[in-house]
């Protein structure tokens, strides 16, 4: 049995739609700051390994993990980039430690999107250039197109999607850390111009900036440490396929596999009754939909009809994405499954504010790394 | 070849036809374009160097003088307590004589980036910078230098505020 681990500190940057005022670097001494004073720990002499989640285009530095040694404490040590989701980082310092290479290891991600002036263009850059770039659309089509196939497939309605953006917008209200709470109706959503239709403006998660850091820890040390520590019960993650023209569109069989392999590893056969809530990606409306019943928590086609019961609101019996998600809370790049697993971690030390949800032990993360990725992470976190 | 097959199947390409446009080729011309924040630290260093100064940070805890300045001591991992100014004087720490600039252009005038000590900076900082007004075989490791700016109307709160470093006369 390798050794459990914990996440023994976590810490942000503030949440901003811009932040002009801090370089990339000065926003994640912020987060590093607080998570080591959570933690209770020195990176000059008590962390054993750190890593960064980071993507360089969108940096628009090459080689971006040689700028992140010195605001993390991290010089002189052991550093390495993971280029993906947060929660990709996250597993990966789980295992440094498992190994017994490692017994506390940093995780940090984040977003500095407002330093971009053509996000579009970059984004267009991860298609394919010979057969999909030259058609033209702007990269968000891709989402009008699983779209219409989910709900097709599903049952689920437009309405449905509605809901979602009109719950996780009032949940976001609540949330000190979230940038885009509002409220509106479900007639905002669904008049609003259209974009990549059935999408509309309003259901499109719009980015931030903002950043993380996590301390992680091994159960021989978290006991010696000042966090209170929430234990990584389980993760996982999964890639479809690239093949635009032949995956799976109307479902996350990412987030489906990845999912199976954090319940294997926590030991869960029903998500439903043994999570007590989970974070979920939001970045289109229908995602949270789509993921919800990939994750096993509902069937297939039945997620919507759960939000309209009221199931997946904060009062309810499985509630999903009471910090706001992304569509509240902005979407923050490969720190987002960062940000959905610091929420989680805040429920489940009873720290989250007016979003509180009552008696949770057990709650999932999960992450997609955005179009055109068939991506998913998941991880299981836990009290005891 | 191969005792089976005596040539190669298939046509080759010549430079001509893709020029002339006898195959597909696709041109992808990336727009990326950043505006990167400076921040507090780095800000206040180009508003400073619009100003003709050098301006660094000064840690309390390992009592260093920070060139370029930063917020945080990457050696302490505390902020940093204060501003100071530093000389626009040096010592060549390393140099290098260039004769391909950046973009692989072959040079007669070498370019001549180096690593400057600037006096009243903690030991190993200061800036990188080029070196001017001197032959590349004077150069050496040790040797005084100055700055020279641009006049002040001409800077604009960038790094090349500064045009280059010149030996001190007697240095
Ligand atoms: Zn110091």
């Amino acid at each position: 049995m390798p050794e459990r681990v914990a996440i023994v500190g976590v810490g942000y940057s503030d949440i901003r739609s811009i932040t002009p005022g801090l370089s990339y670097k000065e926003m994640m001494y912020e987060a590093a700051v607080r998570a080591y004073e959570d933690a209770g720990v020195n990176p000059r002499k008590d962390v054993d390994s750190f890593i960064s989640v980071s993507e360089d285009f969108w940096e628009g530095t090459s080689i971006f993990d040689e700028y992140i040694p010195d605001q993390l404490g991290a010089a002189l040590r052991p550093v390495h980039t993971v280029s993906g989701d947060g929660i990709h980082g996250l597993a990966c310092a789980a295992m440094l430690i498992h190994t017994g290479r490692a017994r506390v290891v940093v995780v940090e991600g984040h977003s500095k999107h407002s330093d971009m002036r053509t996000p579009a263009h970059i984004h267009n850059f991860a298609y394919d250039p010979i057969y999909h770039r030259p058609l033209g659309a702007h990269p968000h089509h891709l989402a009008g197109l699983e779209m219409t196939r989910f709900l097709f497939e599903s049952g689920n309605t437009r309405e449905h999607c509605a809901l979602v953006v009109k719950k996780n917008m009032a949940n976001a209200l609540l949330n000190p850390r979230a940038v885009y709470g509002a409220r509106v109706s479900l007639r905002d959503v669904l008049e609003a111009p259209p974009t990549f239709s059935p999408l509309g403006e309003l259901d499109i998660a719009r980015p931030a900036d903002g950043g993380f850091v996590m301390v992680l820890a091994g159960e021989s040390v978290a006991g010696d440490l000042a966090g209170d520590p929430i234990w990584i019960a389980g993760y996982g993650w999964c890639t479809e396929t690239p093949a635009i023209d032949s995956r799976l569109w109307g479902e996350a069989i990412y987030a489906q596999l990845a999912a199976k392999q954090a319940y294997r590893m926590a030991g869960i056969t029903d998500p439903f009754r043994e999570l007590d809530f989970a974070e979920v990606d939001d970045s289109f409306s229908y995602k949270e939909l789509e993921h919800l019943e990939a994750l096993g928590i509902c069937r297939h086609g039945e997620a919507g009809g759960w939000l309209e019961d009221g199931l997946t609101l904060p009062g309810g019996d499985f509630p999903v994405n009471v910090s706001g998600g992304s569509l509240g809370g902005g979407h923050l790049l490969e720190a987002t499954g960062l940000h959905r697993v610091h929420e989680v971690v805040l429920q489940l030390r009873g720290q989250a504010g007016e979003n509180q949800l009552p008696d949770v032990e057990r709650g999932l993360a999960q992450s997609w790394r955005n179009l055109p990725t068939t991506t998913g992470c998941v991880v299981i976190l836990e009290r005891a | 070849m191969t005792v089976k097959i005596k040539e190669w199947p298939g046509t080759a390409l010549s430079s001509r036809d893709i020029e002339e446009g006898r195959v597909l080729t696709v041109r992808h011309k990336l727009r990326a374009e950043y505006e990167w924040d400076a921040g507090v630290a780095i800000g206040r260093y180009l508003r400073e160097l619009k100003n003709g100064r050098l301006i660094a940070r000064r840690c309390g805890g390992c009592e260093r003088t920070l060139l370029p300045p930063r917020m945080f001591c990457e050696e302490c991992f505390t902020p940093t307590s204060e501003w100071v100014y530093v000389g626009a004087t040096g010592t060549v720490n390393t140099f290098s004589i260039c004769y391909v600039r950046w973009d692989v252009v072959r040079l007669k005038e070498p370019l001549l980036p180096a690593v400057i000590t600037v006096d009243g900076a903690s030991p190993g900082m200061g800036i990188l910078h080029l070196l001017g007004e001197v032959r590349p075989d004077d150069i050496r490791v040790g040797m005084r230098v100055q700055a020279v700016w641009k006049s002040p109307d001409e800077r604009e709160g960038a790094i090349t505020d500064i045009k280059y470093w010149k030996p001190i006369q007697g240095g």
